[in-house]
């Protein structure tokens, strides 16, 4: 028996902690038999005997596959039903620190669903001269926009972007002659930034903030030399602060001989008010799922397109677009020191389209308002709320403090006032970190909502917020029998 | 996009606006973006809470470093820009493609573009709240358990960014598994440049030497794989069907010969081919690679989705995300991402990979369309992939200056042909009868035929023996 409402008729209805004023959620929750909807295979097997009638012989062939075999109207229902138990950007506020979860503009999605979109990639340079023009255009736009001289769309996402520059940068000093063993990290850098550095085959060399919590200049003075290849640095930092030394810091480096790379996860706090090139960063990733509104997907795909100033252009990946020089269309080459290639293709190119249709329906004064008002939203914000935010001037995001409450328990509880809660627990330097980041889509009356559920939440006991959720499809869930005894495939159930 | 703007005017609320010669809204300098909802009053109260007086009051950048210049690119209506889109891209020519080498085309059911475009999946973001992501997490569980029974093998997790960017993470993991010891990454010589090249990336950071073995007609050469083996040998990498669509044969012997040199075995393939293939897990696969987004997505210039599948034994050197099961507080299962203690935003520089953002949404869309077809119809789809190559083949190798096809080898989806012509010749001579395929030698094309392209078969063998 199904039952589709809210409560389950047992502990699922059990309201002790019920919000008492505000936007009140209550998530979609299906049950069947006092469980949540079925497996998909749960609600049907059919194994097929590969047979007599197969093609191939069957020493070639497998025995037999068993899979679910559903109609479609019921499959219709079971993923209609999943959604339902989906919190995305349209349902509410989604301040998820870092992560620039802002509105993703419909039309980008029928601009990525053009028929002549789709067409394979190793078709002749002639034959998708628009393809190529798109992405000529799109490499043009986002070199403006970062103030690099040169850009390539390869990278699937931004660690794919980071581990692109950061080859470019070790092909670069191999290119004259230097072995460099190190790339510099601050300690509130993001952890792929430091995954990176180690897969390129770079040793680490964390560095730690100073008390305002941007870059120790004394620390990083200490910390470059003949080793370093990189420092990788986002700006403004994972607190929301602006590097203000970052003309310092920029010296510093080049003065050793390393590259300054920039994360351009947070680029979405400057656009048309500066540019990574301007600050003397070498080599950046632009982070289209963030910045240009491409939606996260519940995890991907994105876009780590890689913008280099002149002097790293002969190492991008192959192969790179172009206008031809006579103009009479666009061209693919090989760059001169090319390290090869990132993506096995040329990267997740609907993605770009998305990117590309949204910058140009923005262009200079939608770009530059998307950033005032997302750093207007984030100090509004911050402004109205109750736990204390110890890192500032901040600009599209603010890391406050959960305080004597537990961050993650904290966030739990806020699910129940309808909202998604910040990234927690990062970066370190705050204790109990509530990272924030509201963009600019929200409205003045939603980021009250907002505040309001902070509020809320800072005022509750701890108690309550252990028990949190309870308005959540699911309730808390012990994510450490997850990890002791990992059932991670519906085969591993049976077991 | 040259178009020209005809007629403009200023809005009664300050806009400046533009109209081409059919009076549609072109271009519309808005003061803002069309998504920053707030209103002037809006913004003037806000700035008063904060304290500030202008918005750009709150940026702190010093003035030396400030952007003053402009990006010149002009804001556009909606309209405007979904027509540019048209325009622009309506300059590909419309060609039918017969190419594969990776990256296929497969129809793809309505259902999926439907249910996996419900906002609540495609705005979503990575399931860090899995109390109010379990519909997502659901998903991906299921889109893993797909693949483990696909393989055979315990473990799948729910993405890589492509198939070459798996088979580069195959080679790291290589490297972390203590049984294997070696620097020696051996795939075959007709490996596919971009995977290779990918590949090389992945192992230049660990100094791993990417080394090839031979292949005869299309598929592993056993004696010359047997001879490049020594114990450095970390990983032996094969394909299933092989890129030249051939169906590997001796997948059993170059499986005991990884073994017997303890190096990894990692298979690549995808999840059409493995419904009716030989089984990973039965010829001793330790790692499944390749390119799930042959269901899902269809031709996409590209864009694509890893397969991860390995044994259980491996897990916690696994790559990327993986879904497990729990419970809640009501006692109710429930799933959750786990094992993250892998994953770099807990482990950083000693994380098993650097992915973060992967390609959740495609696997979303891989899961629909395998569940879509059901068992029956993956397997029915599998089976017309080896018919129609042979179909094909056949009806080429009648043409005369053709023969087809040259691999002695049953055939998934794709298969080469000798041309008598020089093959860039038939290529470009076929691109003006409105075909393409690929163009793998001097005297050589590939010629990939699936449901998606099979309606134009006739078409497609008449303008072969036009030009060929
Ligand atoms: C600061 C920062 N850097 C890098 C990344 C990695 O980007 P991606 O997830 O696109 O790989 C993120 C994403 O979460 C981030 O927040």
């Amino acid at each position: 028996m199904t039952d589709g409402s809210a409560d389950g008729g047992d502990s699922l209805d059990a309201d002790e902690h019920a919000p008492e004023a505000g936007t009140l959620y209550d998530q979609a929750r299906w049950t069947d038999d006092g469980e949540y909807e079925p497996l998909l295979s749960e609600k049907d097997a059919t194994e097929v005997a590969i047979g007599e009638d197969s093609p191939l012989p069957d020493d070639l062939t497998r025995d037999s596959l068993e899979l679910p075999g559903l109609a479609e109207p019921e499959l219709a229902r079971h993923y209609t039903r999943l959604s339902q138990m989906n919190y995305g950007v349209d349902s509410g506020p989604f301040p998820l620190g870092s992560c620039t979860m802002k509105y993703n503009p419909k039309f980008t999605e029928q601009a990525a669903a053009d028929p002549n979109a789709a067409v394979h990639p190793d078709r002749s340079a002639g034959s998708v001269q628009g393809t190529l023009e798109v992405q000529a255009q799109l490499q043009d736009y986002l070199g403006r926009i970062g103030g690099m001289d040169a850009v390539t769309l390869q990278p699937p996402a931004g660690a794919a972007g980071e581990f692109t520059g950061i080859r470019i940068a070790s092909a670069y000093h191999e290119a004259n002659g230097e072995d460099r063993s190190e790339v510099i990290i601050p300690d509130s850098a993001h952890g792929t930034n430091f995954a990176t550095a180690a897969m390129a085959g770079f040793d680490v060399v964390e560095l730690p903030s100073a008390e305002d919590g941007r870059v120790d200049l004394e620390a990083l003075e200490a910390a470059v030399g003949d080793d370093t290849a990189a420092l990788m640095l986002t700006n403004p930092n994972t607190l929301g602060l602006f590097e203000r030394d970052i003309e310092e810091i920029a010296a510093l480096v080049h003065d050793a001989g390393g590259l300054l790379y920039y994360d351009g996860a947070n680029l979405n706090a400057l656009l048309g008010r500066a540019r990574p090139g301007d600050m003397g960063f070498d080599v950046m990733h632009y982070n289209v799922h963030k910045t240009f509104a491409t939606p996260h997907g519940g995890g991907g795909p994105g876009a780590g397109p890689v913008g280099v100033v002149e002097e790293l252009a002969p190492f991008l990946p192959t192969p790179h677009v172009r206008e031809q020089p006579d103009g009479s269309g666009y061209e693919r080459y090989e760059p001169d020191q090319s390290i090869g290639k990132v993506h096995g293709f040329s990267g997740n190119w609907l993605v770009l389209v998305r990117a590309w249709a949204y910058i140009a329906r923005l262009g200079d004064e939608g770009l530059a308002d998307a950033s005032a008002k997302a750093v207007l939203n984030a100090n509004y914000l911050a402004e109205r709320i109750d736990y204390e935010v110890p890192y500032g001037p901040f600009h599209h995001e603010f890391v406050a403090s959960a305080g004597d409450q537990d961050a993650a328990d904290a966030a739990k509880r806020m699910l129940d006032y309808g909202v998604h809660p910040p990234t927690t627990k990062w970066p370190e330097i705050v204790d109990e970190a509530l990272m924030t980041e509201p963009t600019e889509a929200e409205t003045r009356g939603s980021l009250d909502d907002l505040a309001a559920a902070f509020n809320a939440v800072s005022a509750e006991d701890d108690a309550t917020l252990e028990a949190a959720p309870e308005r959540t499809a699911a309730r808390r869930i012990d994510q450490v029998s997850a990890a002791r005894e990992p059932r991670l495939s519906w085969q591993a159930l049976d077991d | 996009m040259c178009e020209r703007p005809i007629g403009s005017a200023i809005t009664p609320d300050g806009e400046a606006i533009s109209y081409d010669t059919r009076g549609t809204l072109m271009t519309r300098r808005t003061r803002g973006s069309p998504y920053a909802p707030q209103d002037a009053a809006d913004t003037e109260a806000m700035l008063a809470a904060v304290g500030a007086d202008s918005e750009e009051d709150l940026f702190d950048i010093p003035e030396s470093v400030r952007f003053d210049g402009a990006f010149d690119i002009d804001a556009r209506s909606e309209r405007a820009v979904r027509r540019q889109v048209e325009r622009t891209l309506g300059r590909n020519d419309d060609l039918t493609e017969f190419m594969g080498r990776g990256h296929y085309d497969h129809y793809v059911p309505a259902l999926v573009d439907d249910l996996s475009s419900r906002q609540e999946f495609l705005t979503s973001y990575t399931q860090y709240q899995p109390e109010v992501a379990q519909g997502f997490l659901q998903a991906l569980f299921e889109y893993q358990s797909m693949l483990v029974e696909l393989t055979g093998l315990g473990v799948a997790n729910c993405s890589m960014y492509d198939a070459a960017s798996a088979l580069g993470e195959a080679a790291t993991l290589s490297q972390r598994v203590r049984s294997v010891s070696g620097d020696r990454i051996l795939v075959p010589d007709q490996l596919r440049d971009g995977k290779r090249e990918v590949l090389e990336q992945y192992a230049a950071g660990p100094d791993l030497r990417v080394e090839s073995y031979p292949t005869a007609a299309g598929t592993v050469d056993v004696d010359g794989l047997a001879a490049a083996l020594d114990d450095d040998a970390a990983m032996v990498y094969a394909e299933n069907p092989t890129v030249c669509g051939a169906v590997e044969e001796s997948l059993d012997a170059v499986g005991e010969l990884a073994d017997d040199h303890d190096a990894l075995f990692v298979l690549g393939s995808d999840p059409v081919a493995l419904a009716l293939l030989e089984r990973p897990a039965d010829v001793g696969a330790d790692v499944v690679v390749g390119e799930a987004s042959a269901l899902g997505v269809g031709s996409a210039y590209g864009m694509g989705m890893g397969i991860f599948a390995t044994r259980e034994e491996y897990l916690r050197q696994v790559p990327g995300r993986l879904v497990g099961v729990s419970g809640d507080a009501t006692g109710r299962r429930a799933f959750t991402l786990t094992l993250q203690t892998r994953e770099q935003h807990i482990r950083k520089e000693r994380a098993t990979s650097n992915i973060c953002t992967n390609q959740a949404w495609v696997a979303l869309r891989t899961a629909i369309h395998v569940a879509t077809l059901g068992p029956d119809g993956l397997v029915d789809l599998a089976e017309d992939c080896v018919r129609l190559a042979a179909d094909l083949a056949d009806r080429l190798d009648d043409v005369s200056g053709v023969i087809a096809p040259v691999h002695d080898r049953y055939h998934f989806r794709e298969f080469q042909a000798k041309t008598d012509q020089p093959a860039a010749a038939v290529a470009s001579d076929l691109e003006a009868e409105g075909f393409a395929v690929h163009v793998v030698g001097d005297h050589r094309i590939q010629v990939c035929v699936t449901d998606a392209n099979e309606p134009e078969m006739d078409r497609f063998v008449d303008a072969v023996a036009e030009v060929a």
